[in-house]
């Protein structure tokens, strides 16, 4: 079975810091990680290649540096790595760049199951997956919360929504979404950590992928971001330290007064 | 032919519209207007009553079109998808939002795909650029750190998810008057390469935290299951869902669907109470458009008191019991 997990370096958020002047991310000294997201995509591949044998193949598009994540992908159980990167590619919003992987994926040859993050903690549109799939017309399902069975024809899925879980039977080839609670990502081996050191990753630009020049980067992007800011957090709300149970039991009344007043009660 | 028209996919499960569809026909009335062209909202079903269409009506659509086929009976990409692509390249509408729902952040990234059209997910405001008659999309982006304007001005239609609940719905006028358009589409729109086997509802009381209307959430502060179990019976008396930070999640006091924040959901209730919770970025990203806030937290320095409109620096422990005595006493309960 051959798996394929596209896969994003983004800024870890946690620790983002933002320029009040330009309104921009401040990228200096910001380490970039693999999206936490794609932790789970990554782990699942690895478990169904237990299960089931063949080879998993994680995908990327970025900067040169991009290859780390790969890496990373690498140290906790897949095979290889392909990294597309190249100017041209810059810019791409979700629309470009799901054409550019699914290019790079047509090229990869037959393959059983494309395994996604749900999306990438940076941009959080989510839209990349259900991208690629289309512009691959291949069926595919988003949030799945477990994989059940893979057969030679079909995939069975449990796909969380709003109010419960969705079984389905999926054919193949197909392209998965995950949502945490699939699994618990290992952590990377030290065999792992040696072979991802080791591997050979191509770097693949336009001509490796055989794109359309006019699908890439910004000005192959429908969407344009016109502008940025930062929002005010701080809401400037009522505050209480209430100390005694006197103070305590006024909070209290102040809270239930504004349950009533927005009509909670 | 140029592209005329606002279209709002309009969602229904079992029959029955859901409420996400009556926000978005507010949204989407507003830029009609100004655009000055027909509000409609298309629905794709099997056996939806015209009772039920034309509700859509009275909340704000001057048409809907409705295709009835039983594999619209459950929710599945490619006769959703193939049949809305269908849909819009016969009508050609210039705007098209769908809700930032499960469903609509499936079918609206593969529409997208193949009418070549630029999307926006999630957004929080939208807008149309006077003389352009360019959609202007604002949405939180990087864990909520940063708004982001967007738009698409070459590519019509102009498509956008909105999040759910960051608006209400308008008044329904019973009297509004509207068309209904039976529309069929090509059989091979309707295959699909998926099937549904089973739905497991999630019996769990107050799983549904994003359709809700109060949201009670408990974090890491609460430090066992058995003291989180206050948080779950303050949700019980406001007849609330429960919601949890990560590290609740991660010990296991509550299951995954309940996890708020980047890694679980973002949601947008009208009142929002917790307790325990510090507010680290990731879970502040989800709870920005929440439209009241009340925290209740012992450390004083809690990032979660910058979001709160009543911020309590309080022992949870000391408090939660008496909020929860004094409510059961005004309840009756």
């Amino acid at each position: 079975m051959k798996i394929i997990v596209p896969i994003k370096q983004v800024p870890e958020t946690s620790n983002v810091k933002m320029d009040s002047e330009t309104g921009t991310m401040i990228r200096t000294g910001v380490e970039p990680i693999v999206n936490p997201l794609d932790l789970y995509a990554i782990e699942e591949a690895v478990r169904l290649k237990s299960e089931y044998g063949g080879e998993i193949i994680a995908i990327t598009m970025g900067p040169p540096s991009a290859h780390k994540a790969l890496r990373e992908a690498i140290s906790m159980g897949c095979d290889d790595g392909i990294l597309l990167s190249n100017r041209k590619f810059a810019g791409a919003d979700t629309w470009s760049t799901s054409y550019v992987l699914a290019k790079a994926i047509e090229k990869m040859g037959d393959f059983d199951i494309i395994l996604c993050g749900e999306r990438a903690t940076d941009g959080d549109t989510g839209q990349v997956g259900p991208g690629i799939a289309a512009w691959l017309d291949i069926p595919f399902s988003t949030y799945v919360s477990q994989i059940s069975e893979v057969t030679d024809e079909k995939v069975t899925v449990k796909r969380i929504v709003e109010n419960g879980y969705q079984l389905l039977d999926v054919e193949k080839p197909t392209l998965i979404t995950v949502v945490k609670e699939i699994n618990f990502p290992r952590l990377p081996t030290l065999d792992g950590k040696i072979k991802a050191k080791k591997a050979e990753i191509p770097m693949w630009g336009p001509e490796e992928v055989d794109t359309l020049a006019e699908n890439l980067g910004l000005k192959g992007s429908p969407t344009r971001v016109v502008k940025i800011s930062t929002p005010k957090v701080s809401r400037d709300g009522e505050r209480f330290a209430p100390k005694t149970e006197q103070e305590m039991d006024e909070v209290v009344d102040r809270i239930i007064e504004f349950f009533e007043e927005k009509e909670i009660l | 032919m140029e592209y005329k028209g606002v279209w709002i996919l309009g969602e229904q499960d079992g029959g029955k519209i859901q409420s996400v569809s009556y926000e978005l026909l507010k949204r989407g009335k507003s830029l009609s207007e100004k655009l000055d062209v027909d509000l409609v909202a298309v629905v794709l079903g099997y056996q939806v009553s015209p009772a039920e269409l034309d509700i859509l009506i009275h909340y704000g659509a001057n048409k809907v079109i409705y295709v009835d086929d039983q594999v619209f009976e459950n929710f599945l990409p490619d006769p959703y998808i193939n049949s809305l692509q269908e849909l819009i390249e016969k009508y050609r509408p210039e705007v098209m939002i769908a809700s930032a729902t499960s469903t609509g952040r499936t079918v609206a990234p593969a529409v997208a795909i193949k009418c070549h059209a630029g999307l926006t997910a999630d957004c929080t405001g939208l807008d149309i650029e006077e003389g352009s008659r360019n959609l202007i999309q604002t949405r939180p982006a990087i864990g909520g750190n940063i708004l982001a304007t967007i738009k698409s001005p070459n590519h019509r239609p102009q498509m956008a998810t909105v999040r759910p609940h960051s608006n209400q719905p308008m008044e329904p006028n019973p009297e509004a008057k509207g068309e209904v358009i039976y529309e069929k589409v090509a059989a091979e729109k309707l295959k699909t390469r998926s099937k549904q086997v089973a739905f497991i509802e999630m019996k769990e009381e107050g799983s549904n935290i994003q359709d809700a209307d109060v949201i009670i959430a408990g974090g890491k502060g609460c430090k066992t299951e058995e003291n989180f179990k206050m948080v779950t019976e303050l949700a019980r008396l406001l007849n609330a869902a429960v919601g949890a930070s990560r590290e609740a999640v991660d010990f296991g006091w509550v299951k995954y669907p309940h996890q708020i924040g980047l890694s679980g959901k973002t949601v947008s209730p009208n009142m929002y109470v917790c307790t325990g919770i510090s507010g680290a970025v990731q879970h502040l990203a989800g709870i920005k458009t929440a439209h009241n806030i009340v925290a209740i937290n012992n450390d004083p320095d809690a990032q979660i008191f910058q979001l709160a409109d009543i911020a309590v620096e309080a022992d949870m422990f000391e408090f939660m019991p008496m909020l929860i005595e004094k409510l059961k006493a005004r309840l009756n309960k």
